[in-house]
């Protein structure tokens, strides 16, 4: 569902600009609301939620779908914790569909998706990886790094039960706008796939904004 | 539906055995060995994580499971991939055309609001237990918790949608009798519970046992239909040879 926001980059609280390949980490305070912006389009925001004060309370795919009865994420979805709790509502979304099925590259997948010569290119995984264990005093790790959704990605099924990646229905200047439920930490990896045509094999940045 | 070229292997079971519905259990089996589940009843739905027992950092990856088949269901031919690029097991054989991956596992508040709540001082062993709980109460036992629960597979539960992505659970679709052969192309600790499947509308607490049963399994040739199903699952099964390179030599 195609729904615009109200709120106006000028007046956010916090902005940054996340290259491909890097990866952004930040607590987004109940009440606040996130705006994931794609600059340059069709480009994957891989992103992790945690309960910022237990993150062993994170962001569940499966139990988001179960609970919504769907299987696409877009404006009015409620993203569920793995305890049941809400964690963010997605507020607004120029984008109409987001993935939370087909889970974050790593440089194992990319040997399997691709070919086994391409485990040394940079991934997800790795993005995320390097944020755990930069940010030790977050008690993280490779545990912690579970089923995510891929903001701006478009994997539809089929009734048949077949699985496809049609991707293309993002652009430059689309967005993704959410409201914080409890306070979450927010791990982004912002894709650095070189492998996948859904961004004419050209990782480009996004942008994160912060309302108060 | 894929189809496999050699039946399961028709030899006697290794070992056979029954887990009560609405209950859990665990095991470490070896690679080499096919693990064939039985809706003994019919209604079954079977809990399922997976994880590697040398190092249970590796463990069952629904989304690279799904992505690299291109597929949402599961079924004969396809494979069950770790987040570390190999295969856990093959599905060899399976009468029924479709398992769900993608419905997570039953919860307490989930169990309580939909059939109510059962303990076991009013109900002894028939107390209502949940899919989360039953996870986490054995993997417990290998020293893991809450941090390694993840996508699980529901055998025996169908789950579809349509063109708008909503969810269909598809009651009745499992019968008496009906089984699912998983091949493992590595060790494996496996996690599995009897709970009901979360989506499952009926109106009492679904109870239906599992039969299991342990096969030696036939040497895998380079023309087995899992191992050819995509060129995903080719190079996931050479990354399973390297991984099993020095035991080879030996
Ligand atoms: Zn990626």
């Amino acid at each position: 569902m195609i729904l615009e926001s109200n709120l106006h980059p000028e007046t956010a609280s916090f902005r940054a600009t996340v290259p491909a390949g890097e990866y952004f980490l930040k607590v987004v305070k109940a009440g606040q609301t996130v705006r994931i912006l794609d600059l340059e389009g069709n480009q994957a925001a891989d992103t992790l939620f945690y309960n910022a004060h237990n993150p062993t309370e994170r962001y569940s795919a499966v139990d988001t779908i179960r609970e919504q009865g769907n299987v696409y994420l877009t404006a009015g979805s409620r993203l569920i914790s793995s305890e049941g709790n809400l964690m963010l509502d997605i507020t607004a979304d120029t984008c109409g569909r987001h993935d939370t099925l087909g889970g974050a590259c790593a440089a194992e997948s990319n040997t399997t998706r691709y070919a086994l010569d391409k485990k040394c290119m940079h991934a997800c995984r790795d993005s995320w990886l390097v944020a755990v264990t930069e940010h030790d005093e977050l008690g993280l790790s490779k545990r912690d790094i579970t089923h995510n959704i891929n903001f701006f990605m478009n994997v539809p099924v089929t009734a048949e039960g077949g699985l496809t990646f049609a991707d293309g229905i993002s652009d430059a200047g689309k967005y993704v706008e959410l409201k914080a439920a409890m306070d979450v930490l927010v791990m982004i990896s912002n894709c650095p796939q070189l492998n996948n045509p859904c961004n004419a094999y050209n990782p480009t940045p996004i942008e994160v904004l912060l309302w108060d | 539906m894929l189809h496999t070229a050699t039946p399961p292997n028709p030899a006697l079971p290794l070992y056979d055995d029954l887990i009560p519905g609405g209950s859990h259990w665990s095991f470490i089996i070896r690679r080499g060995h096919v693990l064939r589940l039985i809706d003994e009843e019919g209604g079954a739905n079977v809990g399922m994580l997976m994880y590697n027992p040398a190092n249970p950092l590796e463990r069952y990856n629904m989304p690279d499971t799904l992505k690299n088949q291109h597929t949402f269901l599961l079924t004969q031919g396809h494979v069950l991939l770790s987040d570390m690029g190999r295969v856990f097991a093959s599905i060899v054989h399976d009468d029924l055309g479709w398992h769900d991956t993608v419905s997570g596992t039953c919860n307490r508040k989930l169990v309580e609001q939909r059939w109510g709540r059962k303990t076991y001082q009013d109900a002894r062993n028939l107390y209502h237990r949940n899919g989360t709980h039953s996870f986490l109460n054995e993997l417990a036992k290998y020293g893991l918790g809450k941090k390694d629960l993840t996508a699980n597979l529901n055998w025996f539960s169908k789950v579809a949608t349509n063109d708008d992505g909503d969810l269909r659970f598809v009651p009745g679709h499992s019968r008496a009798g009906a089984s699912v052969d998983l091949r493992f192309e590595m060790d494996t600790l496996l996690v599995l519970h009897t709970c009901p499947h979360p989506l499952n509308p009926a109106s009492d607490y679904p109870r239906f046992p599992l039969r299991y049963q342990l096969y030696k399994a036939a040497p895998v040739s380079d023309a087995d239909p899992c191992k050819t199903s995509s060129p995903e699952a080719t190079r996931a099964f050479a990354n399973n040879a390297l991984y099993h390179l020095f035991e080879q030599e030996a």
